[in-house]
């Protein structure tokens, strides 16, 4: 029996490492410490429910798990037999506890492939890694292939990168390997820099040998003895479980000179991001790599042919590399049934914001939103209304309840004004106000731009204090158009993908949201009821008793009316503060 | 530079000196050396930049240049408690910003700075791969998940 313990970022923020050691301790005193393995994994996928305990051979599931539940776990479900009914997952749709994880309509519709060992294996351990086919990949490169065949493989499968624009790996692999040269490199883009996703930290930190495995498969395939991964210093737990692998893989002659046997030698070190978005660009993360500012340059020249000190360099995403070795174990033909014509496989997504299973989900490409938002992730938090997804964060777009029957591949997000982007999908409901989400956006986007190049620079500071305007009630319907225009501006002037990109959240929820923008300068209002210098405080006449509470908490004596007497909000006064909605007990004072 | 007037005692050129050289004084390992030294000292002022270009035979400008061009390096000292809010956008869309700002009031700080008995600093970042328990907050190790703006007080309470 094992028990497996999520060691996910989002389950050890809660205290999994307590759990695991309860765990232990209740093992060890009932003597149990040698039958009874406990293992930290990588996330399961249920973030929201965390933290997550699932015992194996069970398949029993226990959610939001406390240190003290260890004493129950070990007595009833180890030494008993009995799952503890009330840590199991509760199907939200049916209110049951429910065991198995195929039963969970998390998981239903889901197909693992880049996860696949997510939540099942101890990332620490190359053996578990190795258990389940690992490195068994590298094997059939190194005796069976030539280096054209692997290409031909990754080729034939149709996978596209994962880090955003879904270019085919195959072809890329094959344009590096004809690139002639005394050295040549494989990069792993680990960067990940779009707020609200963590789907690259979690591979790495629950199967970083899938990574690494498929990287020495990318050496081989182009003719690289180099592998180098560009990490964040931010994300600790993955860089710490790298190093380990990394170190396992070395003593197990799967990583260094002549691997298997092989005349193949292939190594992979680590370079440390310092959190610049910016440095996720490709030429952008080279510059990083060589101990320089992240500033992007001109493509071309291309990495494939002039990358990392100049030489030729082959750069994909956390993702993609950790698709690789399946492909190669179970055959193109298998990936490339799955997913849609031109999209092949499955897809990795951050499922956040206001949905009920906040999670790591990988589904397989063509599914629909809908599908995604009900199914997996169990619908809108609280019962509100689905308002719109935010797809490819900054350089993406939303999706609304128009797109919820659209297929999800990447030609169908670009139709629909957004895109894949890296993963990030964040729900939003109906009190989520549209403009500010552009804004929010667009201050990231500020804060980011490496400034080289003016439209980009100047370009989307102007866009943001146009948005601000709006969303503080100063501006106007020429406002409007002055944005899109200069939206486009910046699209077809800046010099690399973050400026090329930047203006499209404004202008997707400008083409689904446009009655929102309008609200906002015509009628000074914000539908959404978020944006609060455009709240007005009002007091009902006929609720209000004259208790005079509000009056006495109102920081700038807004507020003025005799005892007893109905009160009234001097608008001009007014700061907004919310103090005298929070103080009335009688529900007379309105928000809109 | 900045503001910030520091004298480098000898010892502590002497670790910088050995960061420089445990990396080969590479100028290509600058962000390894700056990922180090700040590690050692918490910051890296004006001083100690000087120091590094030095000793790497580069101009302290594209020192300094790429110190203000990575987020992750600060030229002032974090407080004892280091509050970071994080304004990922899953965090946002669950009320981050009205976190960050009762974290504002409460210690009447921007973000970015210290308090004057260097108790507290105040920063925000993009995601910290948690954003199941957003809005997140986090306090030098210790993540605190769900936090409302009325839960501020009672965590400040926690580092009296
Ligand atoms: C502003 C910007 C940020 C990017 N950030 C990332 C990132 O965080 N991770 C990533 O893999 N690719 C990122 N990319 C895409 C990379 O430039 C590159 O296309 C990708 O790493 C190639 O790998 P793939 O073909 O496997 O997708 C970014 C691109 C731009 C323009
Ligand atoms: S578009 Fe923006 S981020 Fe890209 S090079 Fe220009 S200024 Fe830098
Ligand atoms: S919102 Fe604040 S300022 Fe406005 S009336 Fe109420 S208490 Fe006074
Ligand atoms: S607190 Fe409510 S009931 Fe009392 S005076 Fe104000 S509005 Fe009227
Ligand atoms: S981190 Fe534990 S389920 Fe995601
Ligand atoms: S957005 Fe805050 S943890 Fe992900």
């Amino acid at each position: 029996m094992h028990l497996l313990v999520c060691g996910g970022t989002s389950c050890r923020a809660s205290e999994s490492a307590l759990i695991a050691e309860s765990l232990k301790r209740e093992l060890e005193e009932k003597g149990l410490g040698n039958e009874v393995q406990v293992i930290m994994t990588g996330c399961f996928g249920l973030c929201e429910k965390g933290p997550v305990v699932k015992v194996m051979p069970d398949n029993a599931f226990y959610v939001q798990v406390k240190p003290e539940d260890a004493a129950v776990i070990v007595a009833e479900h180890v030494i008993k037999g009995k799952p503890v009914k009330r840590l199991l997952y509760v199907n939200p749709s049916t209110g049951e506890h429910v065991s198995g994880s195929g039963l969970m309509g998390s998981y239903r519709k889901q197909i693992r492939i880049a996860l696949r060992n997510c939540g099942s294996i101890n990332p620490e351990n190359i053996n578990e890694y190795i258990a389940r086919e690992g490195y068994a990949a590298i094997g059939k490169c190194v005796t069976e292939y030539t280096a054209a065949d692997v290409i031909d493989v990754i080729k034939n499968s149709g996978l596209r990168g994962r880090g955003g624009a879904g270019f085919p790996t195959g072809l890329k692999w094959e344009i590096a390997s004809k690139n002639q040269a005394d050295q040549k490199y494989v990069v792993c883009n680990a960067d990940e820099g779009d707020p609200g996703a963590f789907m690259d930290r979690s591979v790495l930190e629950g199967d970083p040998h899938s990574v690494l495995e498929a990287m020495a498969i990318c050496g081989y395939a182009i003719g690289a003895t180099k592998g180098l991964i560009y990490i964040r210093a931010e994300y600790p737990l993955a860089i710490q479980r790298l190093k380990i692998a990394i170190g396992q893989a070395r003593d197990y002659g799967l990583l260094g000179n002549n691997i298997l046997g092989s005349d193949f030698s292939f190594d992979i070190d680590l370079r440390y991001g310092a959190g610049a978005f910016v440095c996720g660009e490709e030429t952008a993360l080279i510059h990083s790599m060589e101990g320089m500012r992240g500033e992007p340059t001109n493509k071309p020249p291309f990495p494939a042919e002039s990358g990392f000190m100049g030489k030729p360099s082959n750069v994909n995403n956390v993702e993609t590399f950790a698709s690789v070795p399946v492909i190669i174990n179970k055959g193109w033909e298998w990936f490339s049934s799955i997913g849609t014509e031109k999209s092949k496989g499955t897809k990795v997504f951050a499922l956040a914001g206001k949905i009920n299973n906040v999670g790591l989900i990988e589904v397989p490409m063509g599914i629909t939103l809908r599908e995604i938002i009900f199914e997996i992730g169990g619908g809108i938090k609280n019962g509100k209304k689905f308002k719109a997804v935010q797809t490819g964060g900054p350089s993406g777009g939303c999706l609304t309840e128009h797109h919820l029957d659209t297929p999800i591949d990447f030609d169908n997000l670009v139709a629909a004004g957004s895109m894949m982007g890296s993963g990030g999908m964040i729900v939003m409901d109906e009190d989520d106000c549209m403009v500010s989400i552009a804004k929010f956006f667009l201050e990231f986007t500020v804060e980011e731009s490496c400034g080289k190049c003016t439209p980009c620079r100047i370009g989307n500071k102007r866009i943001y204090e146009l948005l601000t305007y709006i969303t503080k009630g100063n501006g106007t319907l020429a406002d409007l158009d002055r944005l899109r225009n200069m939206c486009h501006v910046i699209k077809d002037t800046s010099l690399c993908g973050l400026g090329q990109t930047s203006p499209n959240p404004v202008l997707s929820t400008m083409d689904n949201f446009m009655d929102e923008y309008i609200a906002h300068v015509t009628e000074k209002r914000c539908p959404a009821g978020s944006c609060r210098d455009l709240m007005k405080y009002t007091i009902i006449e006929e609720k209000c008793v004259g208790c005079t509470a509000c009056a006495r908490g109102c920081p700038v004596n807004a507020i003025s009316g005799e005892r007893k007497e109905p009160h009234f909000i001097d608008q001009e006064k007014c700061i907004k503060c919310g103090a005298c909605f929070e103080r009335c007990k009688f529900g007379a004072v309105l928000i809109n | 530079m900045s503001s910030i007037k520091i004298e480098l005692r000898k010892e502590d050129v002497d670790k910088i000196n050995e960061i420089c050289d445990s990396f080969g004084n590479e100028q290509s390992e600058l962000i390894n050396v700056l990922h180090k030294t700040q590690e050692h000292f918490g910051y890296l002022p004006a001083e100690i930049q000087e120091a590094i270009a030095s000793k790497l035979n580069i101009p302290v400008a594209q020192v300094y240049g790429v110190v203000t061009f990575y987020s992750f390096f600060t030229m002032t000292p974090k407080g004892r408690h280091p509050i970071s809010i994080c304004m990922g956008t899953a965090c946002y869309v669950r009320g981050a910003e009205k976190v960050l700002d009762e974290f504002k009031k409460e210690l009447s700080l921007q973000v970015g700075q210290t308090t004057p008995d260097g108790k507290f600093s105040l920063s925000s970042l993009r995601c910290v791969g948690a954003c199941g328990l957003a809005p997140v907050v986090l306090i030098g190790e210790k993540t605190y998940g769900r936090v409302a703006p009325d839960d501020v007080q009672d965590i400040l309470k926690e580092y009296q």
